[in-house]
């Protein structure tokens, strides 16, 4: 299957936050989405809307140093960062796709290494800095789970 | 049974520490002194990786475990049961928050240990002992005091009023600040950990080379340092021959700026007598000098751990088991691992097992 993209451009982390929450709304149960960008790239931003826009109360920071935290909404999300883990195996230990089995959504920062591990279905944000100091260009990327339908309603 | 059958009169603790990448054991009577502290550090094996990595904490912790057990207790004057003139009368250990794989390690331990010698379990959170750590190393402290609990993985403002009462006043919003020491020190390619990697460069440099932004979030006491790492990367992209250690020095000045201005910004709304630092940030050595500085200006007293209490330990675990154990009791035997534990003070229904999701 060819690969869908759209990209999406943001001026401000609000911005950023609100393109996450409408992404929230086309989450379902067990979908993996995987952000890929550099440091200050708005990778936990992103996650701020994810998570707000799925209805959960908590106040949501990285997750560098707990590796993952779930977080209670419409359906649970499970927040995970790779930052400090460079072996395939690590990742697996993490054992991420056990909250996917029970019906939640996972966004994984830095989420490179869990590539191998969630393949075709998730979706990939590429998040990279725009011409001025706000501005941040998201771009989903995805090759099956549907996303195709799912995207459409971003652009 | 041993020890009193009165659970608050158990005054002799065993406190294991597991939560990241130290393994650690105390012996502390009364919750205030301590008998003997051991603590291994496993910095060696994580300085390859960049960070604590979860497995192979977990599998260090398992190996040290018995051996650093064995030498708190043989330094105590104890032998490997518990034994001798004193004998230890409750066994504690931090349920939260860490990592999973690390922390199942020491809750298992204590409460193996705990069930075989007939002595009470007490689950303990890792950020309460932090605000421990203080009283250890001076008992007559004048309370109350702001502490500024800052590491890798917290960033907290908290207002102690007496041992197992206290408020929590402000907390980061996105990174830690000790992430942010962290990222920022890989980014310059300084090496891990980074807090004492930037203290160390800062040093050759200039703090006032560049002006990096201080989100003070007006109002609140609540932190942020996601928009200065953001900050510190994109200058030295488009500066790529900026030295090393002029950008550090103004990073770590940006940090320390905002992290001692709102500590006493915090100690004069709470009336506090002093402020306290804790946490592994609380051994940067620029942190401690401006914080020292700036709250003596005004009035207020400083307690500066040693560097041995900034960083984890158990006897800070020993001192926030003996005043949850007198305050709340004993924890049940199903009381398990909680990665995700926040800090709220007993008597909340604060007893571990509760999320703070204040």
């Amino acid at each position: 299957m060819r690969a869908t993209e759209v990209v999406v451009t943001t001026s401000s982390p609000e911005e950023t936050r609100l393109v996450g929450e409408r992404v929230a709304g086309l989450l379902e149960p067990g979908d993996a989405v995987l952000l890929l960008g550099a440091l200050g790239a708005g990778k936990t931003t992103f996650v701020q809307g994810v998570a707000s826009g799925l209805g959960c109360p908590d106040e949501v920071t990285s997750p560098t140093f707990t590796l993952c935290q779930s977080h209670p909404g419409r359906l649970v999300l499970y927040h995970a960062d790779l930052w400090r883990l460079e072996r395939l195996q690590e990742v697996i230990d993490l054992a991420l796709d056990e909250g996917l089995e029970e019906g939640g959504v996972l966004v994984v920062e830095w989420g490179e290494a869990a590539a191998d591990l969630f393949g075709e279905d998730a979706l990939v944000v590429h998040l990279d800095e725009g011409a001025t100091e706000s501005e941040r260009l998201l771009a989903f990327e995805a090759n099956g789970g549907g996303w195709e339908r799912r995207l459409s309603s971003l652009s | 049974m041993r020890g009193a059958s009165l659970r608050d009169e158990a005054s002799r603790l065993l406190a294991i520490e597991t939560s990241c990448d130290e393994t650690a054991a105390a012996v502390v009577d009364e919750g205030r002194r301590v008998v003997s502290s051991v603590v291994s550090s496993q910095m060696d094996l994580h300085a390859r990786y960049g960070g604590v990595v979860p497995e192979i904490a977990s599998r260090a912790h398992t190996e040290l475990i018995v051996p650093v057990v064995t030498e708190a207790l043989a330094l105590a004057g104890l032998d490997s049961a518990g034994r001798g003139e004193r004998p230890v009368e409750a066994v504690a250990a931090t349920t939260g928050p860490g990592l999973v794989g690390a922390l199942l390690v020491g809750v298992s331990a204590a409460k193996a240990i705990a069930m075989a010698w007939g002595v009470p379990f007490v689950a303990v959170n890792h950020l309460e002992g932090h605000l421990y750590a203080s009283l250890l190393e001076e008992p007559d402290l004048e309370l109350p005091v702001v502490v500024l609990l800052v590491s890798g993985g917290h960033t907290l403002l908290v207002r102690m009023d007496a041992p197992g009462r206290y408020e929590v006043l402000g907390r980061t919003r996105d990174d830690a600040a000790g992430e942010a020491f962290d990222k920022v020190a890989r980014f310059l390619g300084l090496g891990y950990p980074g807090g004492p990697a930037v203290d160390r460069v800062s040093a050759h440099g200039d703090a006032g080379a560049f002006a990096f932004p201080r989100a003070f979030l007006e109002g609140s006491l609540d932190f942020s340092f996601s928009g200065l790492k953001t900050a510190v990367v994109r200058y030295v992209r488009a500066h790529p021959s900026v030295a090393t250690e002029d950008v550090a020095a103004s990073f770590q000045e940006a940090v320390v700026d905002v992290l001692v201005e709102k500590t006493l910004s915090a100690a004069r709304q709470a009336r506090a007598a002093g402020i306290c630092l804790a946490g592994g940030v609380a051994a940067n050595s620029s942190l401690r000098a401006r914080a020292t500085e700036s709250a003596e200006a005004e009035g207020f007293r400083v307690f500066l751990p040693s560097r041995a209490m900034c960083t984890d330990n158990a006897a800070m675990i020993g001192a926030a088991g003996y005043f949850r154990l007198r305050d709340v009791g004993a924890s049940g035997w199903d009381a398990g691992a909680e990665p995700g534990l926040g800090l709220s003070p007993p008597g909340r229904g604060g007893a571990p097992g509760r999320r703070d999701t204040s």
